[in-house]
């Protein structure tokens, strides 16, 4: 544990990248606390700039702060993030690790099933379950979750196919284990670092995703999220840039410091180097 | 410091002196090579040889100047060749050194070669790149080449792909290029180790020929004192960067003056003639008609291939025997140890272990059945559950089989102890042990069920020599004091020489010799077993 | 090759019936989503619906005519806009091919380029800047970035028009028409090109390194080639593959990837489309539009594979 800390450290970026979600982490659960209970409140008057006295990024079009707004906007973006990460992994690893293991017409078929989900154009296909179920944050969770689930998938079934040969898998058959130790002692756990890694980057990918459907006013209407502040001032922008700047910044901020988390642990799962360099 | 004599005439071809290579600060020491002084004279073959980490191939990567700067780069010392000193010498210079003067050719056949690139271009570039000649030209040259080189119908040749060559093939391609413009040296890093024994022999006697032609100075890095046998004029011995012997052929051979040399000498396996007969005791497992084929199902982009891994093999082992397997690569033989554990499910054929046909077992029964036949893996890297503790892989087996995990654990750590480890490294972690140790934690592991059956897939193949020694004593140790029946699958017929009472010769999937150790060694019956034999590298080093 | 042709033909029948189902999986009257909120008020055209949809029948039989309807490219009709949904997203469809094909050359020339120049120098300023800025503009939303373009552009340097295909009421022909586009083009195919520019950045860069450690390379060097031969003929041919295999990947999706891009410039294509489809309710445009942007995804993968076939010799298209 302490050498995995060790290798990750090395990133710099990626130790910046910890920090930065951390923070967001923090920002998001204390955001009731710092701010007042609802950032839908009318806490000033409309169009204020930022540096205005008591709201360092100004107000939007109805007088609501833009700070709070973020930091309840961080919360959406966080909880929407992570849920639809962990739903999609779970799909993911469900049907890539029931293909890679059994191969055959098992794994003829399930891919067969996640190529016609891959061939979906996704953005669109979110837009229409969404519209369907209508927008809250449970369809919009699910349908960012359904649109998702493919590239997993693909990843552990590759990694499932590859382990299932490497010579002690098969060592664990002569010596008597049964399938299902197999599956969760051997393979599982060398395959959950790529699957690690990709789920990181899957948390960015849905807080994108999220903003984007929020942006169109696809998102739940009741939650303040940072697309849903971007689309509001959308056509405001000559006037107000700042409702537009900042929850973008925190966008950006937030799935840039996931990839630089993504990326650190990349390298820091990495096998230790079995090989020596060949002199 | 060691002194090299060379010989008498001042025609050195290539002058090394003191030369120092520094390693990127992470590595285990701080140079690949130290104070490395050797010479090379015209059309003579100098063979350096050395184990894994010894500098050799660094140093043949020195010298044309092909180091992977700037983490590995020279540091001290000088390298002369045709009298120019090149060490310093600038990249246009030398690109018209590369390929015109000296030649490398490369360990790997399957990626020394552009896989997307035809073969006719990858030698034609060699000329164009330094001759002025018109392309029809080029292209006689390039069929003439591939002619020298001995490959068939080299007009259709030049326009194929490498994926469709043999091993050998790609090899013999890769020595036209290099030697495309007759170059004074050629550099050749281990040309011959990834290739099956029979093939190994063929481009051995091939660069041989080359050379006496084109009287050309020849580099030759191997870590196999077999094949020094078949090609060196002289030898340079390398051990953790520095050159600890240098002489002629016969000079290390019979009068090896460093430790080192004689280890790597001794290591090297011979024939022993104690074959025990084990007639009298009871047959352990027996096979009959045992058949697997592949097939893979042609898609939209291949076609479908059918493989016979597998035909028909009948073969028994005895209590107490050790039966070598003996294939090149194809010949099925790891197939078939697969089948004979039920990793692979044959598709005909009986297998009889413990009075049972264990092809129609149900897999509880079977499971029930495993502890008494176990498994020693190839490659000691990929054996080993990286993310499990020594001690607990060693114990999974009886845990698996309802031993408590108290009393696993603790035989366990005897049993780290018969294979020749401090059963303190039972908390420690594969990757912090050599593969010599990783293959013992191995065997340790497939004796933890207490079998009487233990099939070995190549156990030493992946080691370095003076390991590789040691593994085989040890289990050959192992196996007297358990009087186990040892299956062993090898491609090289020096270490079966060593090991095994029985031979079972296979090719293609089937059996095509079978007998006693000295029998099929003094006197083969099938031609393929007589092209083996010849084939071996240093065939006077075995049979002394 | 048949047997890929099958295979794609199976995908798209999935997808309709995918379609069929979601469509029915509005809550409420069928009808009334079909309809669209313009048509719900016409008491008359809903009847009318039902009728043409057999929207009493039985579920197969419904999936029936609905299957027939597409067989004959007919996929319904739109009230809102007043015409079949074929011919409005024919209508609306160049537009959309405009920008995008414009977006992806851009996407895949630059986004090359730039991979290769920074593995080329691998540890040095230039690489990092290029990785940096890769990742800057991958974590980077497109909506906000393309506002932000926008405001930087279009309203505080008024160097490029903001929204929009065409200066309105300028109504140019000919060549100046042509120029007049073109400048519209630019924002937001930069916008939408610069998130692709970053992932070719970064594939072709982490392709060039990993085929330079490849054994050949030494070998090519080993010859005496010249660097560029050795780059050029070893290294990118065979570190494009997998640039090749992901951009035709890419290129089908790219043009069901357009909503949020059209609807900020006001490009009127099917992106737009999709999104003008949702707030009007109407779900047949909307599901129009979805099977037409998936069966373009399969033409594009068949495409892809063609063009991988002939540009990697290990592969040999079996007919």
């Amino acid at each position: 544990m302490k050498e995995f800390w060790e290798r990750y450290k090395r990133n710099k970026g990626a130790v910046i990248g910890l920090y930065v979600v951390v923070f967001v982490v923090l920002v998001a659960i204390l955001a009731p606390i710092l701010f007042s209970a609802s950032p839908w409140e009318l806490a000033g008057r409309p169009f204020l700039p930022p540096m205005s006295p008591k709201f360092l990024l100004g107000t939007d079009m109805l007088g609501r702060d833009i700070l709070a707004g973020l930091a309840h906007g961080a919360r959406v973006s966080l909880i929407v993030g992570i849920a639809s990460a962990l739903a999609s992994t779970t799909i993911g690893i469900l049907v890539g690790g029931i293909a890679g293991y059994y191969g055959g017409r098992i794994d003829d078929a399930l891919m067969r099933f996640t190529e016609l989900f891959q061939t979906i154009p996704s953005f669109i296909l979110a837009i229409v379950l969404v519209a369907i179920l209508n927008p809250t944050i449970y369809s919009v969770v699910l349908a960012i979750a359904i649109i998702s689930w493919p590239p997993i998938a693909r990843l552990v079934r590759g990694e499932f196919l590859s382990l299932r040969e490497r010579e002690f898998v098969m060592a664990s058959i002569v010596i008597g284990q049964s399938d299902m130790r197999i599956i969760f002692t051997q393979i599982l756990p060398n395959a959950m670092g790529p699957i690690i890694v990709m789920a990181s980057l899957m948390v960015a990918g849905a807080i994108l995703l999220e903003g984007s459907l929020s942006f169109l006013g696809f998102g739940d209407p009741e939650m303040m999220s940072w697309g849903f502040m971007i689309g509001s001032s959308r056509n405001l922008i000559r006037v107000a840039w700042w409702m537009s700047l900042f929850p973008g910044l925190a966008i950006f901020v937030t799935v840039l410091a996931l990839n630089l988390v993504g990326e650190g642990l990349t390298d820091a799962l990495n096998p230790r180097l079995a090989r020596e360099v060949k002199a | 410091m060691v002194q090299d004599e060379g010989l008498a005439e001042p025609d050195k071809l290539l002058d090394i002196r003191a030369l120092t290579v520094a390693l990127p600060p992470e590595a285990d020491r701080p140079h690949a090579v130290e104070d490395i002084t050797l010479t090379l004279n015209r059309g003579e073959v100098l063979c350096i040889v050395g184990e894994s980490g010894s500098g050799k191939s660094i140093t043949a990567h020195a010298v044309m100047g092909l180091l992977p700067e700037p983490h590995v780069r020279i540091v001290g010392g000088e390298i002369g060749f045709e009298g120019q000193a090149i060490t310093t010498l600038k990249p246009a210079a030398w690109r018209d050194l590369r390929g015109r003067r000296m030649g490398m050719i490369f360990q790997e056949p399957m990626t020394a070669l552009n896989p997307v690139m035809r073969i006719g271009s990858q030698i034609d570039e060699v000329l164009s790149a330094h001759i002025k000649i018109s392309s029809s030209e080029r292209q006689k040259r390039v069929v003439e080449l591939l002619d020298s080189v001995g490959l068939p119908d080299p007009a259709q040749l030049v326009d194929t792909y490498p994926f469709r060559l043999s091993g050998g093939q790609r090899q013999r391609v890769m020595i036209a290029a290099a030697l495309a413009l007759e170059p004074a040296l050629l550099i050749a890093d281990e040309p011959t180790t990834a290739l099956d024994v029979t093939t190994q022999m063929q481009i051995l006697h091939l660069i041989k020929d080359l050379q006496k032609k084109m009287d050309m100075g020849v580099l030759f890095i191997t870590h196999d004192f077999g094949v020094v046998t078949e090609i060196a004029d002289r030898v340079a011995v390398m051990q953790e960067g520095r050159i600890v012997e240098i002489g002629t052929l016969q000079q290390v051979l019979n009068d090896p003056q460093h430790d080192y040399t004689k280890r790597l000498i001794a290591a090297v396996p011979k024939l022993r003639e104690e074959a025990r007969s084990h007639e009298n005791e009871k047959v352990v497992l027996s096979t009959r008609g045992v058949c697997k084929t592949f097939s893979q199902a042609g898609g939209i982009i291949t076609q479908r291939r059918v493989v016979n891994a597998v035909k028909n093999v009948d073969l028994s082992i005895r209590a107490g025997e050790t039966l070598g397997l003996v294939g090149e690569s194809g010949s099925g033989k790891s197939t078939f140890a697969r089948c004979l554990v039920r990793l692979v499910d044959p598709d005909s054929g009986e297998i009889w272990f413990a009075n049972q046909n264990i092809v129609q077992l149900s897999a509880r029964s079977l499971r029930r059945l495993r502890p008494r036949i176990q498994m020693i893996f190839q490659d000691p890297y990929a054996s080993l559950n990286p993310r499990r503790k020594v001690g607990r892989i060693i114990a999974e087996g009886p845990i698996a089989q309802g031993t408590s995990r108290r009393t696993a654990m603790e035989n366990g750590r005897e049993l780290l102890l018969l294979v020749g480890l401090d059963p303190a490294v039972a908390d420690r972690y594969p990757h912090e042990f050599s593969g010599g140790q990783r293959q013992r934690i191995g065997i340790a592991r497939a004796l933890a069920l207490k079998p009487e059956v233990l099939i070995a897939d190549e156990p030493v193949s992946a080691l370095d020599v003076s390991v590789q020694a040691q593994i085989l004593e040890l289990l050959a140790d192992l196996k007297e004091r358990l009087n186990l029946a040892l299956i062993f699958i090898t491609h090289d017929l020096r270490v079966a020489a060593q090991v095994c009472d029985s031979i079972a010769v296979m090719r293609l999937g089937e059996i095509v010799e079978m007998g006693l150790k000295a029998d099929v060694f003094r006197r083969p019956k099938h031609e393929y077993t007589r092209a083996l034999l010849d084939a071996i590298p240093g065939k006077k080093l075995l049979l002394e | 090759m048949l047997i890929r042709l099958l295979q794609g033909i199976g995908i798209i029948l999935a997808i309709v019936v995918l379609n069929f189902f979601l469509l029915r999986a509005v809550p409420g009257d069928p009808a009334l989503a079909m309809a669209g909120e313009a048509g719900a008020a016409d008491a008359e055209y809903l009847q009318q619906m039902r009728e043409d949809w057999g929207l009493d029948r039985p579920i197969l039989e419904q999936l029936a005519i609905y299957l027939e309807g597409v067989v004959t490219l007919d996929f319904g009709y739109s009230y809102r806009f007043g015409a079949p949904v074929l011919e409005i997203i024919m209508e609306r469809l160049p537009s959309t091919l405009l920008l995008t094909t414009a977006a992806f050359f851009f996407a895949l020339i630059v986004g090359v380029l730039l991979g290769t120049i920074a593995a080329l120098k691998v540890g040095s300023w230039i690489d990092t800047i290029v990785t940096v800025v890769a990742l800057a503009f991958y974590a980077a939303p497109i909506f906000w970035f393309g506002l932000m373009s926008i405001l930087l552009f279009a309203v505080v340097l008024d160097w490029l028009p903001p929204v929009g295909y065409q200066t309105i009421g300028a109504e140019y022909t000919g060549f100046r028409h042509f120029l007049d586009v073109a400048h519209h083009l630019i924002l937001p195919t930069l916008t939408l090109g610069l998130f692709y520019t970053a992932i070719y950045a970064r594939l072709a860069r982490a392709s060039i390194l990993e085929v330079m450690r490849m054994e050949f390379i030494t070998a090519a060097r080993a010859k005496g080639l010249r660097e560029h031969r050795v780059v050029i003929v070893h290294i990118l041919r065979n570190a494009i593959l997998p640039v090749i295999s992901m951009a035709g990947f890419q290129a089908g999706h790219l043009v069901g990837g357009t909503v949020i891009i059209e609807t900020i410039f006001a490009w009127p294509g099917i992106g737009r489309l999709a999104f003008e489809a949702v707030l009007g309710r109407d779900y047949t445009l909307l599901l129009g539009v979805f099977l037409l942007t998936s069966a373009m995804v399969v033409v594009f993968n068949l495409i892809t594979d063609l063009i991988y076939a002939q540009v990697d010799p290990r592969i040999e298209v079996h007919s």
